[in-house]
């Protein structure tokens, strides 16, 4: 998960967060890491790039996107 | 009548340097162009983590409306709808269309298509601030005091707004020029007359 981290705080370009102060279970939006709707996007957008996953349902977006757990899990449970 | 308008302050900053009402606030001509902006945003103790993910106009303009307010503005004075924003620059919102372009040859990045339009700096110094007046930005091949001092004026006149944050701000590859104005109606300490003349003089002694 440290590697997601990473990749979270240069996609979303957040200098002002360390990849090791984001909790595995801090929620990634509203009063955890303050996400917003752009940063959701751009969380697709690290899917594709670095996974090659696409999001086929939009509603299945809270949920993936709630933790760098449920992302991590989400990715482990799509790669071939 | 006319009523008279006053510049009760003003702030440039170019590459390595920031003047405040006329006189050298910050200078480090150690460092490139790009990186002094946000040089200038940890110097100054800023805690706004939004800063980091606007592009380079929008940085300049937020910067250059902070210098521009600190310790000149009083917020107290207006409603949030009469504090409007006027400003002008030559290249539009250029350098991140370009950035923009070349994502769109991969995965576009929704973090740049948000800020292909100009006038996107005038919202993040709202949002910053709270303001919610009149704003416009224009496209002109070269700062305009005469269409600016008008312009202004007519909708200070008119009640529009009773304050106004408005200049020039520009920003393309490493060069970029901030001159922001704040127009008042009432005259205070040092202010000097929102003229065409007083425009033109602040604007040319951008580096102080």
């Amino acid at each position: 998960m440290s590697d997601l981290k990473a990749q979270i705080v240069a996609q979303l370009n957040l200098q002002h967060v360390k990849p090791e102060d984001i909790g595995d279970d801090m929620p990634l939006f509203a009063e955890g890491l303050g996400l917003d709707s752009i940063d959701a996007l751009e969380l697709i957008v690290l899917l594709q790039q670095e996974y090659k996953l696409k999001l086929n349902n939009a509603e299945e977006g809270p949920k993936v996107f709630r933790t760098v757990r449920t992302m991590a899990e989400y990715i482990k449970s799509h790669q071939a | 009548m006319t009523e008279p308008c006053y510049i009760t302050a003003s702030c440039q900053i170019t590459p390595g340097k920031v003047v405040k009402d006329g006189a050298l606030l910050m200078e480090n001509e150690n460092i490139a162009p790009i990186s002094y902006l946000q040089w200038l945003y940890e110097q100054k103790g800023y805690n706004y983590p939004k800063f980091y993910k606007m592009d380079g106009l929008s940085r300049l303009g937020w910067l250059a409306a902070e210098c521009l307010l600190e310790g000149s503005f009083d917020k107290n004075r207006y409603a949030p709808e009469q504090v409007g924003l006027i400003c002008c620059n030559r290249n539009s919102s250029l350098d991140t269309d370009t950035r923009y372009y070349d994502t769109v040859k991969t995965i576009p990045s929704p973090a740049l298509f948000v800020y292909t339009l100009p006038n996107i700096v005038l919202g993040e110094i709202c949002i910053r601030h709270q303001f919610r007046g009149e704003n416009d930005f224009f496209i002109f091949e070269r700062f305009e005091p005469v269409f600016l001092q008008a312009y202004v004026q007519q909708l200070m006149q008119e009640n529009v707004f009773e304050a106004c944050i408005c200049g020039w701000l520009e920003f393309l590859g490493e060069a970029y020029q901030a001159c922001l104005y704040l127009v008042e109606k009432p005259a205070s300490k040092n202010s000097v007359p929102f003229t065409t003349a007083t425009i033109q003089t602040i604007y040319e002694n951008t580096h102080g």
